[in-house]
């Protein structure tokens, strides 16, 4: 008798076996890979180097940070050439701030002890050898020495003004709130009867009285600026030009080649704090990020608020009031399906149905004094957040109704055989058993929304807006603001700013700020869900 | 007429398909009926019940009274309706989508069909323990509580004294006193099954329904559960649906025989297993089928 064998390889499909095992490794190899580069890159973009001082076979010095080295075939003879990416600054002098330097070209290559990299408000920063420091037109301090007291007495001195430069411009912007309410107000009382004129008085008075108040202010502030300006750093720049920068620019003097790796760590500290709590500068290749961090998280938080309630009770519905039928299971098919349409799709409809329908009528019946400026009738932070509710609410759905269908129709059945009526039943057994699966798919949401960009740009989401959404100011929370994200702020810095070079820093920080607060509000999520978990499922209470 | 349609359906494929080698099983409802009536003191009437489930019958025409303050035990093969028979005590079927009942069922006398009945005063009248434990994913204390919370209770010493009471009822207080707010999950499962005849309890209800209590459990758990219900007997009227015979003859007063959704026989618990009237229960209590 024949005995027919299998192949061990077949009978235990020991290929397919390998081919998964691969996949994985590559599926992994890609995700670290990325976030490899994400992190080395970002993570190494604001460590200080040292300034070096390039010669050139024509004459011509540089000075700079090195920002890479790459090996390129020469244009015309194929051969491969060596250079450097040199970020040389001085973008007021010179037009540029970086450039290729072939490595051949260069004979000369120092460390000039007193380099020094300053960081100011304007035209991102300035390499040099700081010479003196003028008051008007007499030097002040010369020569000076950034290490020396005399500098950091002056220094010191002159950002204590630029602070209260920065209370009088607060307190200014404040005024300008209120006479922008003052504005709708009377917007709203010629509206609303045209002759009441003894309000219209005390309205014109309230005006008049801010309008002095602001006058006093403005003068205060031009005063301190005209003082500000008086003190000029003096700096010589590596092709010999004298650049003079006011003080009141300055944000930060930096003698690189004389750092120890103390003062290394700390100014990277610093440049990382910045970032996360100040406002954007310069086209946002400068500054900090925050508006887009606040506006990120407030987004999502809200789109939480929205998208949970929505969710749960649909799949509440679907499945515990809803006799199961061909009509629940064609909803569940099109919820279902509705995970698959593009984002920007929903960014149209966003766009169509909350602004110009429900944020028109809005506008219409309550802010009718203000056309023909909107108020909801344009992008804000509330359509966008319930924009990415929409896009995100089928996941809540399809998760909800698996952690209900995982509940067994024995403890619904028991708690309908206590006397507990269906909606008792619901709040105080199912539910509680469902949370964490509710969890889960709020979890996904958030994963999803927080990555999400395109329907954003349609609904709300600005390159730039520095009054965040919750503020000191009446009524606090101000939905129907503009705000900025950090997917947006990538997109803007690293593909739309004119000096995409100066904004690498940026891009890779921000990339790397978004998957931080992605993690982050995830684990948020995952902790809560434990804790649910422990509370209903094990443990004590 | 059901009868009929019942009957043949089931013999005639069955007599055509099975080769005469194999046994012949008597899956044929048997024409002889047995029911003991009038019952003294009856807390339910049952005047010709009927249920199904979309077209197919689960019970037929089922008639007979349960005793007051006594144990009464069904039994029968498995699938001939008995836990659909408990559901239809407390309306547990009406959940079901499709399920549609005849004839009357009377507690105390009203008819719990009626349309003025209040269902779920009616649940916490006439409560059901479970085939499979089901405690929900709450603490014990929570489990216990729950029916009176669901009542509007709220007062924790109120509260406090029901869920103590019900526990020692149950004869559960002693291993779980000292973790009341552990979570229900953790019990072993012939606790978790006390602990549903606690939370059954806790309701005070008129008529406790158990359907196969012990199924789940070893012999020792099922003992403290038998014992358990004779106690109760004194305040409680028990329905139990049990497959063990020596279990209904011990503890049971009266005792029902189903059979795929007919009542054969029904007479005193001592009088069915030594006495059987009707030839079908004599075959099933003697093991010969079922
Ligand atoms: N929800 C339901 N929908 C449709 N048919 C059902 C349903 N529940 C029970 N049935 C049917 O009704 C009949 C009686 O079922 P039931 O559960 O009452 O039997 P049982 O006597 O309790 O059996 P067991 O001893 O195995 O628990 C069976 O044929 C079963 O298939
Ligand atoms: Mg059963």
């Amino acid at each position: 008798m024949r005995k027919r064998t299998i192949p061990r390889w077949r009978a235990e499909a020991t290929p397919l076996l390998g081919l998964c095992g691969a996949s994985l490794a590559m599926a992994l190899l890609m995700t670290v890979a990325m976030l490899g580069l994400i992190f080395s890159q970002g993570l190494g973009l604001f460590w200080q180097k040292r300034l070096v001082r390039l010669q050139l076979r024509d004459g011509s010095r540089w000075l700079g940070e090195v920002w890479s080295r790459e090996t390129v075939p020469d244009p015309t003879t194929g051969r491969p050439v060596r250079r450097i990416a040199l970020h040389h600054g001085n973008r007021d002098l010179w037009g540029t701030a970086f450039r290729w330097i072939d490595e051949a070209d260069v004979v000369g290559w120092e460390y000039p002890p007193d380099a020094v990299r300053i960081e100011r408000l304007a035209w991102g920063p300035a390499f040099g050898q700081p010479r003196r420091v003028w008051v008007g037109d007499k030097p002040f301090v010369d020569p000076v020495d950034v290490r020396d007291p005399v500098w950091q007495e002056l220094f010191a001195s002159v950002r204590q003004d630029r602070r209260v430069l920065q209370d009088v411009e607060d307190q200014i912007d404040e005024v300008n709130d209120r006479l922008e309410r003052l504005r709708r107000q009377e917007l709203r009382l010629r509206y609303r009867s045209a002759s009441d004129p003894s309000a219209q008085a005390a309205l014109q008075a309230e005006k008049a009285r801010w309008e002095r108040v602001y006058g006093v202010l403005a003068l205060r502030r031009t005063t301190l600026i005209e003082r500000l300006q008086q003190y000029v750093l003096e700096v010589t720049a590596a092709d010999g030009t004298a650049l003079r920068i006011p003080l009141a620019q300055i944000t930060a003097v930096i003698p690189a080649n004389r750092m120890g790796l103390g003062e290394r760590i700390r100014l990277y500290a610093r440049r990382y704090w910045e970032l996360i709590t100040e406002n954007p500068r310069e086209a946002n290749t400068e500054g900090g990020v925050f508006p887009a961090i606040f506006g990120t998280v407030s987004m999502v938080l809200i789109m939480s608020l929205a998208v949970v309630p929505v969710g749960v009770m649909t799949a509440l519905y679907l499945r515990e009031y809803a006799r199961q039928n061909w009509l629940t299971r064609v909803v569940r098919i099109a919820v279902n399906n509705l995970a698959a349409v593009p984002s920007i799709v929903y960014g149209v409809f966003g766009m169509g149905f909350f602004i110009y329908t429900v944020g028109t009528a809005i506008d219409r019946t309550f802010y009718p004094w203000m056309a023909p400026t909107p108020v909801f009738g344009t992008g804000g932070l509330l359509w966008a957040s319930l924009t990415l509710a929409l896009l995100t609410v089928p996941v809540v759905i399809v998760a909800t109704e698996e952690a209900l269908l995982a509940i067994e129709p024995e403890i619904r059945h028991g708690a309908r055989a206590l006397g507990a009526t269906q909606w008792q039943t619901v709040r105080h057994v199912i539910l509680p058993a469902a949370a964490p699966g509710v969890l889960t798919g709020l979890i996904l949401a958030i994963a999803r929304a927080t990555g999400e960009v395109a329907p954003l740009m349609l609904t709300g989401v600005v390159k730039l807006a520095p009054d965040l959404p919750i503020d000191d100011r009446f009524p606090f929370i101000h939905l129907e603001r503009k705000f900025m994200h950090l997917g947006f702020h990538i997109y803007d810095v690293g593909f739309q700013s004119p000096n995409v070079d100066a904004a690498q820093p940026m891009v890779y920080n921000t990339t790397l700020l978004l998957l931080v607060i992605v993690v982050a509000l995830n684990l948020t999520a995952i902790h809560l869900r434990n804790r649910i978990r422990r509370l209903y499922h094990g443990g004590s209470m | 007429m059901t009868v009929r349609s019942a009957r043949s359906s089931v013999t005639v494929p069955l007599g055509e398909v099975a080769p005469p080698a194999v046994e012949p099983t008597p899956m044929r409802v048997s024409e002889e009926r047995y029911v003991l009536t009038p019952i003294p003191d009856p807390v339910f009437d049952i005047q010709h019940l009927s249920l199904y489930y979309g077209e197919k019958p689960a019970l037929v025409d089922i008639s007979f009274q349960i005793p007051r303050r006594q144990i009464t035990a069904v039994i029968g093969p498995s699938g001939c309706g008995k836990s659909s028979f408990l559901r239809c005590l407390n309306r547990l079927n009406d959940l079901i989508d499709g399920s549609r009942i005849e004839g009357r069922v009377l507690l105390d006398g009203q008819d719990i069909y009626a349309p003025t009945m209040d269902v779920n005063d009616l649940r916490r009248r006439v409560t059901l323990v479970f085939q499979k434990p089901n405690p929900f994913p709450k603490s014990i204390y929570d489990n216990v509580a729950f029916g009176p919370r669901m009542m509007g209770i709220r007062q924790r010493a109120v509260l406090d004294e029901i869920v103590e009471r019900s526990l020692r009822q149950a004869a559960l207080w002693d291993e779980v006193k000292d973790r009341l707010h552990a979570s229900a999950l953790q019990l072993s499962g012939g606790q978790q099954q006390r602990l549903c005849i606690a939370r059954a309890l806790a309701v005070d209800p008129e008529v406790l329904l158990m359907d196969e209590p012990c199924s789940a459990l070893d012999p020792i758990a099922a003992g403290k559960i038998e014992d358990l219900m004779v106690s109760l007997k004194e305040n409680y009227t028990i329905v139990l649906v049990t497959h063990n015979m020596q279990q209904a003859a011990r503890v049971s007063d009266y005792t029902a025989f189903f059979y795929m959704g007919h009542l054969i026989e029904y007479q005193r618990t001592t009088d069915l297993f030594t006495h059987p009237r009707v030839r079908q229960t004599e075959d099933y209590i003697t093991g010969r089928f079922g």
